[in-house]
């Protein structure tokens, strides 16, 4: 080969690799600058009083955000015991008997679905139970949030059991193991590790959503009272405080974002912990 | 009462006449005019016949795809876990036939070892061992903890095991998985177990350790081994079946099929001109 060209080509490829490691530092140096800039703006406002107290009327120094944890706990949890067995199951359903039309049709509904703005889904929830209640309430913003979780956990589960080997399933039925068993009892708990963790991943996906509580849970700045009644949650709270006018409760939100940040954060990395030792199901 | 090979000539088959033999010996399974195949692909199986005797070894030879996994699979009607695939004709089995009955209940009677050994990543080795009984709904501890000892006895396993029957099952070596897998089918006690090429993934000790507790087992039930290797054959089984293309060429007595074969192409075959 000529010289001249071989030159050519280790420069092209030398500028090549710059430019994917660039993409690739922007990529992740992304992440790290929203959580060092949250860190830094929110950690001022950061105390116990912060955490344990409910907020301060307008014009009043101090006070927190106790509700809106407490509120975005129910509403999320309420969410999640919804929304998971929902998708469980769903995935369940077309990882052993998903073939056909109709399999077809979910698995194409569930990836929409997937993809449809939350603010959507948030006047679907509104729709659906605020409008006949005439009323906001912490049921509302967890059915919203469930419908969200509902596709994510949908497909995942799919996905981990179809990573349990075909030779597990043979194993247990030619047993003498009735199929729904082998289902529940052998490949679902194969599974487990990997399904438990997409639950996992799911609830801090919706933990941060605020566009589908805005006309659902709505906030609240008094105690929690209740599920249905409106209710204060974080990622709600942080928007209304850092849209006010107010220099200290944009403090609060900053604060606010970290508390969220770091909790979406902690449900990450266990997640991904724990799925670590035995991805197990496939080898 | 097992007798070991060590303390026991193993009875050669080809010292008794074929016809005292078949008299003596009961059938345990007939397959007649057995069809089968996968959607949308040419008929695996095209009119097997097939006499199992009870509590005997049978080896299903012949070179791959010639129907032999299919043929061993359709006898617990595994071959039906895949999705397409058909099975037609009859397979007797106590006087019924095991297309039409319940392939829970049959699978419960008819036992089936695979060729890659399957543990259940999640459970432990006594676990696995008693899956077939838990899975089921026997929970009596005892009952269990017996059927665990008992089948990794048969299964020539338990001397090895027995001070961690709480460890992975899938922590053993492939050889101790296989037999763990052996035990696991036979605590659920049935007439008849299968064997799908349950050494191809192994080591020759390996090998050897399994083809020893099959001629201990058979003592008990009837077993049926699908091999790749001809001298597994000639080591393990008292009879001989040879498959190609689908149809089964030749069924007999072991010893007579390997030293005097009938059909021209079992002769080829085992002297290894093809396959």
């Amino acid at each position: 080969m000529n010289e001249a060209l071989y030159a050519r080509r280790k420069r092209l490829n030398a500028l090549m690799f710059a430019l994917t490691a660039v993409c690739a530092a922007v990529a992740s140096g992304t992440l790290l600058a929203i959580l060092g800039y949250i860190a830094w703006k929110g950690a001022s406002s950061l105390s116990w009083d912060f955490l344990l107290h409910l907020p301060k009327p307008v014009g009043e120094k101090g006070g927190g955000i106790a509700n809106s944890i407490v509120g975005s706990a129910k509403v999320v949890g309420l969410a999640g015991v919804m929304g998971v067995p929902v998708g469980v199951l769903a995935g369940v359903y077309l990882a052993e008997y998903g073939r056909g039309k109709f399999a077809f049709a979910v698995r194409y509904a569930a990836d929409v679905m997937n993809g449809v703005p939350s603010i959507v889904v948030g006047l679907f929830a509104y729709a659906l139970i605020v409008h006949p209640m005439k009323k906001f309430s912490a049921l509302s913003g967890a059915v919203a949030l469930a419908f969200i979780m509902i596709p994510i956990v949908l497909r995942n589960t799919e996905e981990f059991l179809r990573l349990v080997p075909g030779t597990i399933r043979e194993a247990a039925l030619a047993l003498g193991v009735p199929r729904w068993k082998v289902t529940l009892m052998v490949i679902l708990p194969t599974a487990g590790r990997g399904i438990l963790t997409g639950a996992l991943l799911a609830l801090a996906r919706v933990a941060g959503e605020t566009a589908p509580l805005i006309f659902t849970a709505f906030g609240n700045r008094f105690a929690d009272n209740g599920w249905l009644n409106p209710i204060a949650t974080l990622p709600h709270t942080i928007y209304t405080y850092a849209i006010s006018p107010y220099e200290d409760w944009h403090n609060q939100a900053w604060a606010a974002a970290l508390i969220l940040m770091a909790f979406v954060l902690l449900v990450n990395v266990t997640a991904r912990v724990w799925l670590r030792p035995s991805s197990g199901t496939s080898h | 009462m097992t007798t070991t090979m060590d303390m026991r000539p193993m009875p050669l088959p080809a010292e008794t006449t074929a016809s005292k033999d078949a008299a003596e010996a009961k059938i345990a399974m007939s397959v007649r005019n057995l069809k089968a195949g996968y959607a949308g692909g040419a008929p695996v199986l095209k009119g097997v016949n097939l006499e199992i005797r009870e509590k005997t070894v049978t080896a299903i030879i012949g070179p791959s795809g010639c129907g032999k996994s299919t043929l061993i699979r359709c006898l617990n009607r595994m071959h039906e876990a895949i999705p397409g695939a058909t099975a037609d004709g009859e397979i007797l089995i106590g006087g019924r036939n095991a297309l039409e009955l319940d392939p829970v209940v049959l699978r419960r009677a008819v036992g089936m070892v695979f060729q890659r050994p399957n543990p259940f990543p999640t459970m432990s080795i006594a676990q696995n061992v008693a899956a077939g009984l838990t899975l089921n709904g026997v929970h009596d501890r005892a009952i269990l903890a017996e059927a665990v000892e008992k089948s990794l006895r048969r299964a020539a396993l338990w001397d090895e095991v027995k001070d961690k029957l709480d460890a992975p099952g899938v922590g053993l070596s492939g050889g101790q998985q296989q037999r763990l897998c052996i035990a696991r089918a036979l605590a659920v006690e049935p007439a008849i177990l299968l064997l799908d090429e349950p050494c191809s993934a192994l080591d020759p000790i390996a090998t050897g350790r399994i083809e020893e507790l099959l001629i201990q087992i058979k003592e008990q039930l009837t077993v049926v081994i699908v091999t790749h290797n001809m001298q597994q054959a000639a080591r393990v089984s008292e009879y001989t079946v040879f498959m190609l293309m689908g149809e089964m060429v030749e069924y007999g007595l072991t010893r007579k099929m390997f030293t005097q074969p009938v059909d021209k192409r079992t002769e080829d075959y085992i002297t290894g001109r093809f396959g």
